[in-house]
């Protein structure tokens, strides 16, 4: 892991709008070149803290540090961060070329050095024969490059992203979404990128922020935020169904209405009265005469299989609790009505806060 | 479309057509050949000469350079209220929003009216200038000058501007200003660069509509203007009526028609490339409260001049409709029940509330039901195909009512459309100019319905007659009421062809209100003030009506 030099910090960030609280206490720091993926669903504050960051809305209380300065007091037009907005907001009355010039005209740049980078980032998204077209000539996709470009013009200094991807459709969304990181990565950029959907964050960011009930609820990596989330909210938001009750022992064992679990040492050290337990669904196998020892065993009656390409994903009824996890297709798991066996990996389970 | 249905569509099209025909279409033709004869009897034929053509010019040319004043004027001190109603929320907007259409409804006469119990020589502004600062003679002396009706058409067409391009500014995507900042904008260069550029098409659709409401611009003119300033239209009256030359009359009506047209044409030409709506729903969400001084005393200045604007002359008309010699009291109200000696009418002048009443429900019941036939006719056939019909019956809405008034006196005079001396002719005339605005109200809504709804109804055993009873009428109903709603406030306030067809013993409340004013006298004047009252609350409670049925 490189070691990056810290540019943007914020503490104790709070924002209120007519009375009612927005973000309250958001504090995280990003590394020089981050992408880092706002993740929550709508009116959760994402899109208040970008506005916030750009100084386009108005803080309550906290701090912004960016580059070593205290930008609290900067007005929005001379912070130098780029933003791209959720529809765009690209200038109607300007065709392509115009929309993507405006920030180097703001910087007084020549005319001829304006025409040169705005050739070049056209081509750079794509786009190189489209700078005469009018913006409602252009696809939704084509309209997100161009405000991308747009954005990258003036060389911002941080790049704010506000759910750029939203508004398009599935398969364009995932192509742009590699092609964005791809983008700011070649150019070393420090980005945040706003986003409710959670394979785009993924795919995209460095960092992935949780926000939720106005709050930043878990600010790590992709990995760690997939495989260990930090409480039951965040696995419910991130599409996770088996989150199972009950009691931790002196031993480790998970006692719940299914039955027995033993838990790896690293989850807990003293007993917990209410526990939460999340069993991922990936990594199950169905019990056959290989299997290793040590894992950890389920059995109970399918009540549903569905055939998903890579995978089945499976419904199980245990002890009158609904259980869904995703199987290899070979072998074949058992149909619905029959019993079933199956291993899950220590790795697979998470205890909840 | 089957042979069928377009005979059907056919035989709804022929009553309103017939009546296009005859009542617009004859007499526009009539003024035509008029203006190229002097055959017409009586008239005192004086056909254009050179030295004539001098005083065209020079009615063209006042009529021109007034509206432009006026439409510069009033989009100087409006844009500044725009702005303030786009951006900002402060208490009371939605009231002072719903009151400031009273001035556009208005009836001209009641807002001439309305100035001259302002800032008349008999005036309260005057009366209280005298009394309090001992004047000798009134100080404030606007009376028949050109400043006098610039402020009536202000009055007029503040609000247009505030609503136009108010509401358009408000609907402005407020994060393409914030694009702009982020992009290193300072305020003022998101300002000239974004937003007055995007503001443009609102600004020039509301100039232009000014413009054309300024350049056709009658009773402001007639009552404020004094005999030295004539407008097109004041002109073909005075001709017509006062100086019986006909063929003079004629030319400045086809020069009228002329110069209308173009000024509609551009207006349709430029509302098409942008979606400018005259009444549509204000962003509220993005305005918000004044926060720092400067915001406060934009706010703040701005709302009380249009106050100021708006209201004191209503006031100022009530005031002096009750302020008589003997202090407040309702003798203007009360007078208009008797005939008196030296009376300009042959009946008490409350009659004309009742005449104005009757020919109003009259031309509604007219122009709603024209204005059904055509828009049932226009909503079944193909949106591409109808766009000449649908030109064809707002074209009444591009005549001057005056020169639809001149026309019919030259033309409905004989058999067997004699209807000079009929009770016909003034409903007749008002429903022609209110039937375009039914249309308007009840179109876009028979529009909206899905052609599935009334296949559905078809398959489901409906006859057409049925389907349109059934599907049709239910969603049309609220548009049909506040068409007519419409239709009868045109018809209470039209001015321009009733000064011509009205006959002298069954005036129309603003025709009564044109002819106190134009008499010497107190009784008169403080009649035609209570009478302006009285024709301004109808107009008021039935807008206020309207705003309650689009709501509810």
């Amino acid at each position: 892991m490189i070691i990056r030099k810290k540019l943007l910090e914020v503490t104790n960030l709070s924002s209120s709008y007519d009375g009612c609280p927005v973000l309250t206490d958001i504090n995280f720091t990003l590394g020089d070149g981050e992408i880092l993926c706002l993740l929550g669903p709508s009116g959760s504050g994402k899109t208040t803290l970008l506005r916030l960051l750009a100084g386009l809305a108005e803080m309550e209380n906290g701090e912004i540090i960016f580059n070593d300065k205290d930008i609290r007091q900067i007005p929005p037009h001379k912070r130098n961060f780029g933003m791209m907005f959720q529809e765009y907001a690209l200038f109607p009355h300007k065709n392509v070329t115009e929309n993507v010039a405006f920030g180097l005209e703001m910087k007084h740049l020549a005319a001829i050095d304006v025409e040169t980078r705005v050739q070049s980032l056209l081509e750079s998204v794509g786009l190189g024969g489209f700078g005469g077209r009018r913006i409602d000539e252009l696809s939704g996709g084509e309209k997100q490059r161009v405000a991308l470009a747009r954005s990258l013009a003036p060389e911002p200094r941080l790049l704010l992203l506000d759910e750029p991807l939203g508004s398009l459709d599935k398969t364009l969304r995932d192509r742009l979404a590699s092609e964005i990181r791809t983008i700011l990565k070649s150019l070393g950029l420090t980005s945040i990128f706003v986003t409710h959907d959670q394979s785009e964050a993924f795919s995209v960011a460095d960092k992935v922020a949780i926000l939720h009930d106005n709050t930043m609820q878990q600010f790590d990596t992709p990995e760690n935020i997939y495989r260990y989330p930090a409480n039951e909210s965040i696995a419910r938001f991130l599409g996770f169904k088996n989150i199972i009750y009950g009691r931790v022992d002196e031993n480790c064992i998970f006692h719940t209405e299914i039955g027995k679990i033993p838990l790896a040492q690293r989850h807990v050290i003293t007993p917990v009265k209410d526990a939460t337990l999340l069993i991922r669904p990936e990594g199950a196998v169905v019990k056959n005469k290989g299997a290793p020892l040590g894992k950890i065993q389920l059995s109970g009656t399918v009540t549903d299989r569905t055939f998903q390409g890579s995978t089945y994903k499976l419904t199980l009824n245990i002890n009158g609790k609904q259980l869904i996890f995703d199987l290899p297709i070979d072998p074949t798991p058992a149909e619905p009505g029959d019993s079933i066996q199956i291993f899950l990996p220590a790795s697979s389970l998470v205890l909840l806060s | 479309m089957t042979k069928a249905t377009n005979y059907r569509g056919w035989l709804l099209l022929a009553l309103p057509l017939t009546f296009l025909i005859l009542f617009y279409f004859y007499p526009l033709i009539k003024i035509f050949i008029t203006s190229f004869s002097s055959s017409l009897p009586g008239s005192h034929a004086r056909l254009p000469t050179a030295l004539s053509l001098g005083i065209y010019g020079k009615i063209i040319w006042f009529t021109t350079w007034q509206a432009f004043l006026s439409t510069a004027i009033t989009l100087i001190i409006a844009l500044p209220g725009a702005y303030v109603f786009a951006r900002y929320n402060f208490f009371g907007k939605n009231l002072l929003q719903a009151f400031m259409t009273v001035p556009f409804v208005l009836p001209t006469v009641v807002t001439a009216a309305a100035f001259r119990a302002l800032l008349g020589t008999n005036g309260l502004l005057n009366n209280w200038l005298t009394a309090g600062f001992g004047f000798a003679e009134p100080p404030i002396k606007i009376d028949q000058t050109i400043s006098f009706f610039l402020l009536a058409h202000v009055f007029y067409n503040y609000a247009l501007v505030v609503r136009i391009v108010g509401d358009f500014w408000a609907g402005l995507n407020p994060d393409i200003r914030a694009a702009a900042t982020t992009l290193g904008a300072s305020p003022s260069k998101v300002f000239f660069r974004i937003t007055l550029p995007l503001l443009l098409p609102a600004i020039g659709s509301a100039a232009l509509l000014i413009f054309i409401f300024c350049f056709t611009s009658f009773g402001v003119i007639l009552m404020l203007g004094g005999p030295g300033n004539s407008t097109i239209e004041v002109e073909i009256y005075r001709q017509s009526v006062q100086l019986f030359n006909l063929p003079m009359a004629a030319i400045l009506s086809l020069i009228q028609i002329v110069i209308n047209f173009l000024l509609m044409w551009l207006h349709a030409r430029l509302g098409r490339d942008s979606k400018i709506t005259f009444f549509g729903d204000s962003a509220l969400k993005t305005a918000v409260y004044a926060k720092t001084l400067l915001q406060k005393a934009v706010v703040f200045s701005n709302l009380f001049f249009m106050v100021i604007l708006l209201f004191s002359p209503l006031l100022a008309l009530v005031v002096r409709s009750l302020n008589t010699e003997n202090g407040l009291t309702f003798l203007y109200y009360t007078s208009l029940f008797t005939t008196h000696n030296r009376s300009i009418f042959y009946v008490p002048p409350i009659s004309a509330v009742l005449n104005s009443v009757g020919f109003g429900i009259a031309a509604m019941i007219i122009a709603v039901v024209l204005g059904l036939l055509v828009s049932t006719h226009l909503a079944a056939t193909n949106k591409n195909n109808t766009s000449l019909w649908d030109a064809l019956f707002m074209l009444p809405l591009a005549t001057s009512a005056v020169t639809l008034g001149f026309g019919y006196i030259i033309t409905l005079n004989t058999p067997p459309l004699n209807l000079r001396d009929s009770i016909a002719i003034v409903p007749i005339a008002h429903s022609l100019v209110a039937f375009p605005f039914v249309v308007r109200c009840i179109l876009p809504s028979l529009r909206q319905i899905p052609a599935c709804l009334r296949e559905s109804a078809l398959l489901l055993g409906a006859s057409p007659i049925k389907v349109w009873r059934h599907v049709d009428i239910p969603v049309i109903k609220k548009p049909i009421i506040i068409g007519g709603v419409f239709a009868f406030s045109i018809s209470m306030g039209e001015f321009g062809a009733s000064s011509f067809i009205s006959r002298p013993h069954m005036p129309t409340m603003p025709v009564a209100i044109f002819r106190f004013l134009s008499q010497p006298g107190d009784l008169n004047y403080g009649q035609a003030m209570a009478m302006s009252s009285i024709l301004m609350f109808v107009t008021v409670s039935v807008f206020w009506l309207i705003g309650r049925l689009d709501r509810g």
